[in-house]
């Protein structure tokens, strides 16, 4: 293994990180809320509870955050190699086992690690590993 | 109208992360898939990404936990649970499994879904029904 020098970016890695962790702080510190997609999502199968609105104005700036991008400039390259038969089987092993396991990237990897939190701290190791192995599996065993 | 705020600075949230998401690399699933394949040249970035994140989202913690509410007057909504169980464990080994097979977790799932991407619309899709198929499952087991 080496460093892909010509594909890494680490400032524009870092930039994007701290307003990933200004998002999190906003809405840890006014809302007292953990912004863990997963969570604020799974949140919204639940009728009978009455914070729905929040959960539907993150979500909201979730989307429409491209949209505002494109009215000030081109986005980055966004390339998705996978077929659709993938991307299906892909969306529901996501969907699926991040609700199982009470979290994703944001909620685990992000908001649960800048805690110290031991769940946090094992899922993400746990999703990390599975990512890295599925990766290799397919590119490298199976490609 | 602590509501309304409180939905207001949920926008702001949503729309700073997707940002983040655009600008660190993470809504690119290339870029992504490129960080999860470690061989035989390996693209370390969305480390930093995390790296980022978890440095202002440790103070913002610090802050949040010696307070009982939120500087809009809410409940501070913290995690309290500790036990490492099965399916925390096993969720998240599913979970990475479907990460590493398109290179999409939940929240660059809605940004792709912003671009309009009709890939990007399949796996949302997807994804909300495989949530959906989640908490069936639990709500039978209740």
């Amino acid at each position: 293994m080496t460093i892909d020098w010509n594909h890494f970016t680490p400032w524009s890695a870092l930039a994007g990180g701290g307003l990933i962790g200004i998002s999190v702080a906003l809405l840890i510190l006014l809302n007292g809320r953990i912004a863990g997609i997963t969570g604020i999502i799974g949140g919204l199968f639940k009728p009978a509870k009455s914070d729905a609105a929040w959960r539907i104005a993150f979500t909201f700036g979730l989307i429409i955050a491209p949209i505002i991008w494109l009215l000030f400039g081109k986005l980055p390259e966004i390339t998705i190699d996978a077929n659709y038969g993938l991307l299906v089987v892909a969306g529901l092993i996501v969907g699926f086992g991040a609700r199982l396991g009470s979290g994703c990237t944001s909620g685990h990897g992000v908001c649960g690690i800048s805690r110290l939190s031991p769940r946090s701290i094992i899922a993400t190791l746990a999703f990390m590993g599975t990512g890295f192995l599925t990766v290799f599996i397919a590119r490298h065993l199976l490609g | 109208m602590k509501k309304h705020l409180s939905v207001i600075s949920a926008i702001f949230s949503g729309l700073i992360f997707g940002f983040g998401l655009i600008v660190a690399g993470m809504a690119n699933p290339a870029k992504v898939l490129a960080f999860l394949d470690i061989t035989p040249v390996w693209d370390p970035s969305l480390a930093l990404v995390m790296g980022g994140a978890i440095a202002v989202g440790f103070v913002a913690f610090k802050i949040a936990g010696k307070r009982t509410n939120s500087f809009l007057g809410l409940p501070m909504s913290i995690p309290t649970l500790r036990a490492i169980d099965k399916n925390l464990v096993l969720g998240a080994l599913i979970f990475g499994i479907g990460w590493g097979l398109a290179g999409i977790c939940p929240a660059p799932a809605f940004v792709l879904f912003g671009t309009g991407s009709i890939k990007g619309i399949v796996f949302l899709i997807s994804m909300l029904v495989g949530m959906g198929v989640f908490e069936l499952i639990e709500s039978r087991h209740k």
